[in-house]
């Protein structure tokens, strides 16, 4: 089937402001959309700039906004968004992050906020030899923000963000939340700075756009407002994970 | 072309996957040496991420299990042609290597009594053979995601130095000494020399080679391939595996995990083919076993569509694990299948075909990871290689499954380990005075005047000759005529401009490079395995159907000069484990 690429361009040697471009390419409804955008790039316009690398939906990097809505290029078949000769589809970068050209945008804010809530293991006890104990109940605690690919699709559709504020953002708590609730864990007093703190857990407003998006299907929102209480509860008892 | 930055630190690493990463946790945890990490993908995008299935080890958490089966194990399924102390390394350090991971917060699936939970992999066994074994430790069907966001997570810890999306072109060698390198930044369109005491490439693999691959877009092999132009020999490089289950028509990858777990493969008939290949192991013999018995079935009719001569398939049969164990130990698998096929592999068969998947070959390492010159010269000074890219060789002619991710964290750690040593003894050496030179040549190539529509010509017909002569059957006749036509491809490919004139954000650039190298790497696998008068492992010649010990218990040297492509070979270690007849 023919369908319309509508896709927004911008070229910061060139242009003063984005513009939209249509390509109408030749696809299968089967095809990924990304299959559709590298043949733009590849037979139609060398200089379609968009980042890709997995292919099917596992390193985060073609995160995009397709038909208004945010999507992974390789993840979104051409039949989930287009289902008629001809349709239409919109292509445009990720909203609320710095266009850097035409799809590319700058993830250096987005991955800032991931690093100061430290993402990494304070262990709770030191092993010496072996591994820590987790029981399959305190293993499936945290399993499901385990799955962020780091995509910052839902930083895109978080209205909070979109207003220009300093929220550090649903993907960051997503990865705050993979220890605070991981029983090996005792790190959750040293990210209170961040987490408690004006910009940290508290401007979340459960729109529950992060967790439409998220084509990980975590429940995003749910994350956060479960670090909102564990929050709560160490600051009451000093303690985490018990 | 903007001005050349020059850099200096005392160590650089080339590549932010598993090896890169390993390394530089070992090089950053000596206080004083200055390194910095290259990586052309911002680091949580690498290709390491994507693997599945498991991580080998001889934990034993599940059932008995030790390193020295683990070994043999490797051996026997790299058909001999594996290094044997190499292997034994591997083994045993293997476990340790999940222990650390798993101590620096990888989230393991566990076991009943909370251990790191073990399942079932192609060719690893109990006792030399016996039977399966459960060795492959394993988070759900993302033990790579989980090792690269660990591994990253601990250099954000250790404050590790990244450069971002930079695109090494260059490795600056003199003589046999390393001085750093020269990458493009993408974000500028610069280029920026790295002086440095040592190198290390982790580039990984080099997939997109061929027209069906589980391989990311950006597995170009471009270490290998910038390497080989200064000289640098690669070894091995005619043996690239195929996993036997990739999405019919698409590559993605269904991990061997699903046949861990108990999925089945069948032919149009329903049968279970594997019983008359492998009858002790089944659909848990080694991959280019099953690679090559579901060509044959393929070829004989008894595909799915019962024609050969359309691209036939096969049935990965997973609907008797059921939605529950599919659910808890392999998710994504579940999910691609909902995704791309629009089916639910708890009740419907998965159509299959073997993807090209995992190069065996690479740049020559020895056990410590320094890079190997052939013949008497010795090791480069300064210049290492891990992981996918490298060869040490643990993998032989052909890699068992979990045991790519063991070789990234054991001789990544080895590598980074004796990389932090050297450094702080040794000195700077002299940048040559023409550093970038080179480069900007390279570079600047591109200027010329693009046809629409050439690149995308010669890497369409790359990858279709790839697939159809240097795949999982070849024969002399098919691999000549290969090796002429990339030498002609080469030559075309001299003319191909790139249509993208900016310097900022120019991904049509590094696409152009990107081809280059594998136009390069396709020549040298194509020669070394029209050069491999024999049948080893993922190498299967239908005019050389059986293995050749005397003539070729050796690895292959490729060296490409001026066009000309000269062979050298290298012993195999074998001093563990006699070579014998492989059956499974
Ligand atoms: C789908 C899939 C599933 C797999 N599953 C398993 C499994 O279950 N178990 C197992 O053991 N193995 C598995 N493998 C194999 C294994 O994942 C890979 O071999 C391994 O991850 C490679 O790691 P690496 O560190 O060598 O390279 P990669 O992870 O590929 O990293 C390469 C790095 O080099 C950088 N780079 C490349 N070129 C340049 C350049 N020119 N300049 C600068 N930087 C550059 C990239 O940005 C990247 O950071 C799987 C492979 C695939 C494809
Ligand atoms: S939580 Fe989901 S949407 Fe947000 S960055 Fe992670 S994977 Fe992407
Ligand atoms: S290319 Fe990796 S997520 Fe789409």
């Amino acid at each position: 089937m023919n369908v319309v690429l509508r896709i927004k361009r911008y070229n910061p040697e060139t242009d003063s402001s984005p513009h939209f471009e249509d390509f109408k390419v030749d696809v299968q409804p089967t095809d990924r959309l990304l299959d559709a955008l590298m043949f733009v790039k590849r037979h139609l316009d060398g200089s379609l700039s968009f980042r890709k690398s997995c292919a099917h939906g596992i390193c985060g990097s073609d995160a995009m906004t397709i038909n208004g809505s945010e999507r992974l290029a390789c993840k979104t078949l051409v039949r989930d968004v287009a289902d008629e000769e001809d349709a239409v589809i919109t292509i445009e970068p990720l909203q609320a992050l710095p266009v850097q050209r035409d799809l590319m945008v700058d993830y250096t804010r987005f991955f800032e906020f991931y690093r100061v809530v430290k993402p990494y293991l304070f262990p709770a006890q030191h092993v010496d030899k072996g591994e820590h104990l987790q029981t399959l109940e305190e293993r499936k605690k945290f399993d499901d923000v385990t799955k962020c690919i780091l995509c910052a699709s839902c930083q895109s559709a978080c209205p909070v963000i979109r207003e220009g504020t300093d929220f550090i953002g649903p993907a960051a708590i997503v990865q705050a939340a993979r220890f605070v609730f991981d029983s090996r864990d005792r790190g959750i007093g040293a990210r209170l700075d961040v987490l408690d703190a004006a910009n940290g857990v508290w401007p979340c407003e459960n729109h529950l756009e992060c967790t439409r998006v998220c084509p990980r299907g975590i429940k995003v929102t749910k994350a956060i407002n479960l670090t909102k209480r564990e929050i709560k509860t160490f600051k009451e008892g000093g303690h985490q994970n018990v | 072309m903007s001005k050349t930055q020059t850099h200096e630190f005392d160590a650089v690493i080339v590549g932010a996957g598993g090896a890169g990463l390993y390394a530089a946790l070992e090089a950053s945890s000596i206080p004083g040496n200055r390194t910095a990490v290259l990586s052309k993908l911002l680091p949580i995008r690498s290709h390491t991420g994507t693997a599945q299935g498991g991580i080998g080890a001889a934990l034993g958490n599940v059932e008995e299990d030790n390193p020295e089966w683990h070994a043999f194990d490797t051996v026997k399924g790299g058909d001999y042609l594996v290094d044997q102390q190499a292997a034994r390394i591997l083994a045993d350090d293997a476990v340790q290597a999940v222990y650390d991971l798993e101590n620096r917060g990888l989230p393991f699936n566990r076991t009943l009594d909370g251990r790191i939970d073990q399942r079932r992999f192609g060719g690893h066994t109990r006792n030399f053979g016996e039977a399966p074994v459960k060795r492959a430790c394993y988070a759900a069907d993302r033990t790579g995601h989980m090792i690269l966001q660990t591994l990253y997570q601990q250099c954000i810890k250790n404050e590790v130095a990244f450069f971002d999306e930079f695109h090494i072109v260059d490795v600056l060698i003199e003589g046999h000494r390393c001085a750093g390198v020269v990458a493009l930044e993408l974000a500028t369109g610069a280029l920026h020399v790295f002086h440095t005491k040592a190198v290390m490439i982790a580039t990984g693999g080099f997939g997109r080679m061929y027209r069906t691959t589980s391989n990311a877009y950006a597995n170009t092999g471009d270490g290998p391939a910038v390497l080989a132009r200064r000289g640098v020999p690669l070894e091995d490089m005619e043996f690239f595996q195929f996993h036997p289950t990739g999405i019919r028509g698409m590559g993605i990858l269904i991990t061997e995990a699903v046949r861990g777990e108990g999925g089945i493969l069948r032919n149009r008939e329903g049968e279970r083919f594997m019983e008359r290949y492998a009858p002790t192991m089944l659909d848990l013999a080694p991959r280019d076993m099953i690679a090559r018995a579901m060509m044959t079935e393929i070829n004989t009719g008894h595909g799915i569509l019962g024609d050969p001569s359309q691209d036939d398939y096969l049935h990965l049969d997973a609907t008797a694990l059921g939605a529950d164990v599919l659910a808890k130990k392999l998710p994504d698998i579940r999910e691609f299948c909902q995704t791309y096929l629009g089916l639910d592999p708890a009740d419907k068969p998965i159509p299959v075909q073997p993807t090209a998947h995992y190069a065996m070959g690479g740049i020559p390492t020895d056990l410590d990871g320094r890079v190997t010159a052939d013949g008497e010269a010795g090791v480069y000074e300064g210049l290492y290689a891990a992981g996918e890219c490298a060869c040490v060789s643990v993998h032989g002619a052909n890699r068992l499954g979990t045991n790519s991710l063991v070789d990234l964290i054991v001789y990544g750690r080895r590598a980074g380990r004796h990389m932090a040593e050297f450094v702080r003894q040794a000195d700077l050496p002299t940048l040559p005075g023409d550093a970038a030179t080179h480069a900007e040549m390279i570079v600047k190539r591109s200027d010329k005047k693009p046809q629409p529509g050439q690149a995308a010509k010669i890497r369409t017909s790359m990858r279709d000759i790839m697939m159809d002569s240097v795949g999982v059957y070849r024969s002399g006749a098919g691999l000549s005529k290969a090796v002429e036509q990339f030498k002609a491809l080469r030559a075309e490919a001299q003319d191909v401009g790139v249509g993208d004139t900016n310097q900022a954000y120019n991904t049509d650039l590094l696409e152009f490079l990107e081809s280059q190298n594998l136009l390069d790497l396709a020549l040298v696998t194509a020669a070394s395995a029209a050069h491999r008068e024999e049948s080893r492992g993922a190498h299967s010649r239908e005019d050389f159907p059986e293995r050749l010990d005397e003539r070729f218990l050796c690895h292959t040297l490729v060296t490409v000069e001026d066009g000309s492509i000269r062979f050298a070979t290298k012993p195999v270690d074998t001093s563990i484990w006699k070579p014998k007849p492989r059956a499974y």
